[in-house]
């Protein structure tokens, strides 16, 4: 009696087991991904490893500063004014000097550096940690050197959050939706429980637009494909002093600063 | 052997009652972070890990220390481990799901939580944490169930098990040195970014876990009176204080290293610790309580007379317990995010949900730990080896 009931289990345990393992696999089969959007289009913008360069000079108002974070977060739908400050969505703001470039600070530093504020956003580095700690993909890097997301993949275990040195990162605590006034319905508002960042307006670039900070800003950002010698940032960088952000750690950051 | 965990005094069932009453409670507030996320908790996008992840950094320490009972009993044939290893392998299954809980219970989206075997990323040290750990549970269930149901039919161990027992053993130090790479490696995170980090986590699994099997033994042992052995309890307290030596003189080093070298990323959050840092010392008190703890416990444990006196040994271990978990059930998780990545310190502290939810997992982990015992202890007193 004794052993049959342990028979029974044992086969039952087997069954579920592979009943289990044949769904996993069925419903993977069985997964098609969505190309709508991936398709080539005549109108993008392609580059070998799409940079940036801040022109700090160029941002010295309050407005220099509001009109490129609101281009920004109109354009991708970034939550404002969330109920918990310390939990707040930030894709590009701005902070100063000893805070964007730590270790760079020093007691005697020129007044424009030192009451100045500076631009931060994601830096989409060559060698993204982010990309290499997280365990799904869901981050991952493409071939134009954009940091991209999936925020359909991303489990939200912020592993990302913890290997990004730059806390370019954001995780949605709650959901974002309540505070996106004016929504755009051409790009989604993310869920709540997944980890998000600036993406270098990839959609624009499909239409062939500049992102909508480099729009805004005036001629303070200039984005273009570090890869290309001829292009207009890699000039820009020739003719100009840039900085970049924790060089030391080896995570080759796309973005520049002239200060 | 199953139909053990049935058998049981008014006790019993009032414990078992009590467990399901906690898991009952926190499975409300679960619900609740589950609809409106984890904005429920004290986490921040600064500090972006916290209580459950540190929970779970410890609990991977408590199911490795199984190995300080298997290694000495298979590997060194000390007999006198015999009653305890099946209590020490059934602990490290019950510590493996607390360590499973905490890490679903942290995930945003927990639905999606098999996106990690769907796309597997080997260079995610998740990813091989997620096998580790699975594996070692698999591993501490078949071992343990096997030798309990030979003992039961009164026949020797099966012979098929003896290589997954020294697998076991290396398997125990894997999840550790693992769980420790998951922190380790990281760039910026420079209270982590260290080569002690793997031997100090061992080190201190290693006294952390031995330690707390000991004192469930012993209150095991008023309830049901199952000898685990004197000896043994000797044996394992020594090896217990030459791993928290060895804990403290890790962490010494660590402190050498920040505050000789002078390096501000180095020393900022190991000051913030102990004496605050920009008007901010929420940790302090801890931070206190552990050195406090830990120094007292040594104290206790390093002598020989005070350690084989049972009082003060079950005294020696608490505080050992209450160090070690500060140590990392608290402090190193945290302190990883603080300062921020702009040398801005944003300060943590777990929130009611977060409390009760990881109630609600170390209530189920200790359901698991008394119905496995349960089972256990009825065996070996069927048996006559009591």
């Amino acid at each position: 009696m004794g052993s049959n009931r342990r028979q029974f289990l044992k086969i039952a345990g087997v069954t579920t087991l592979l009943g289990l393992g044949g769904g996993i696999t069925l419903s993977a089969s069985a997964y098609q991904p969505e190309e709508e959007g991936t398709r080539e289009k005549p109108t993008r913008r392609r580059a070998g490893r799409w940079g940036m360069v801040v022109d700090t000079r160029k941002f010295q108002t309050e407005e220099d500063f509001q009109r490129v974070i609101e281009a920004c977060h109109r354009t991708n739908n970034v939550p404002e004014g969330e109920a918990k400050p310390i939990q707040e969505i930030k894709w590009i703001w701005k902070d100063h000097f000893e805070h964007v470039f730590p270790g760079k600070e020093n007691p005697f530093l020129a007044e424009r550096i030192e009451q100045n504020e500076f631009l931060l956003l994601c830096n989409h580095c060559k060698n993204p940690p982010c990309v290499r700690v997280c365990p799904t993909q869901a981050t991952y890097k493409r071939e134009d050197g954009i940091v991209q997301m999936d925020f359909h993949r991303c489990i939200g275990c912020r592993y990302c959050m913890a290997g990004c040195p730059y806390g370019s990162r954001s995780f949605n605590f709650c959901d974002p939706s309540p505070y996106v006034e004016d929504k755009n319905p051409d790009f989604p508002v993310r869920m709540r429980g997944v980890v998000e960042k600036c993406l270098f307006c990839y959609q624009r670039l499909e239409e062939g637009k500049q992102p909508a900070c480099v729009e805004a800003s005036n001629g303070g950002l200039i984005f273009g494909d570090l890869d290309d010698p001829d292009s207009h940032i890699r000039q820009v960088l020739r003719e100009n002093y840039t900085i970049r952000r924790k060089v030391d750690l080896g995570t080759e950051p796309s973005v520049f600063y002239i200060v | 052997m199953l139909e053990k965990a049935l058998d049981g005094s008014k006790t019993y069932w009032a414990w078992i009652i009590f467990l399901l009453a906690i898991m009952g409670v926190g499975s409300i507030f679960y619900i609740i972070q589950l609809q409106k996320g984890l904005m429920v908790t004290g986490m921040s996008r600064d500090v972006s890990w916290g209580f459950y992840i540190a929970q779970f950094t410890y609990f991977v320490g408590v199911a490795a220390s199984a190995v300080m009972l298997v290694l000495p009993l298979y590997l060194h044939n000390q007999k006198k481990f015999k009653n305890m290893v099946i209590l020490g392998e059934f602990m490290a299954v019950a510590s493996v799901v607390i360590c499973m809980g905490f890490i679903v219970v942290d995930l945003g989206q927990p639905q999606r939580m098999l996106n990690v075997i769907l796309y597997p990323t080997p260079n995610s040290m998740l990813f091989y944490d997620m096998i580790v750990l699975t594996g070692y549970l698999l591993l501490n269930i078949v071992i343990a169930w096997n030798n309990l149901h030979a003992e039961w039919q009164r026949r020797p161990h099966p012979k098929w098990l003896q290589p997954l027992i020294y697998l076991s053993i290396v398997w125990a130090v894997s999840i550790h040195t693992v769980t420790a790479f998951l922190i380790q490696g990281l760039p910026g995170r420079h209270l982590w970014l260290h080569a002690i980090m793997a031997s100090r986590f061992l080190a201190s699994a290693f006294c952390s876990g031995p330690a707390i099997l000991i004192i469930l033994a012993l209150i095991a042992q008023k309830f049901t009176r199952y000898d685990p052995g004197k000896e043994a309890i000797r044996i394992l307290s020594q090896i217990i204080t030459y791993a928290m030596i060895a804990n403290v003189f890790l962490f010494l080093c660590e402190l050498f290293t920040a505050y000789y070298s002078n390096i501000p990323g180095h020393e900022h959050t190991l000051t913030y610790f102990f004496f605050g840092a920009h008007g901010h010392g929420a940790l302090m008190g801890w931070a206190w309580l552990m050195v406090g703890a830990g120094i007292l416990s040594l104290a206790i444990l390093i002598p020989s007379r005070s350690r084989n006196n049972p009082d003060m040994l079950l005294v020696g271990l608490v505080l050992l317990i209450l160090a070690t978990w500060i140590d990392k059930g608290l402090l190193l998780i945290v302190g990883g995010f603080i300062p921020n990545p702009m040398g801005v310190i944003t300060e943590y502290a777990p929130t009611g949900y977060e409390l009760m939810i990881s109630a609600m997992i170390y209530a189920t982990g200790l359901l698991i730990l008394t119905i496995l015992w349960k089972v256990a202890i009825g065996v070996k007193k069927e048996i006559g080896e009591v």
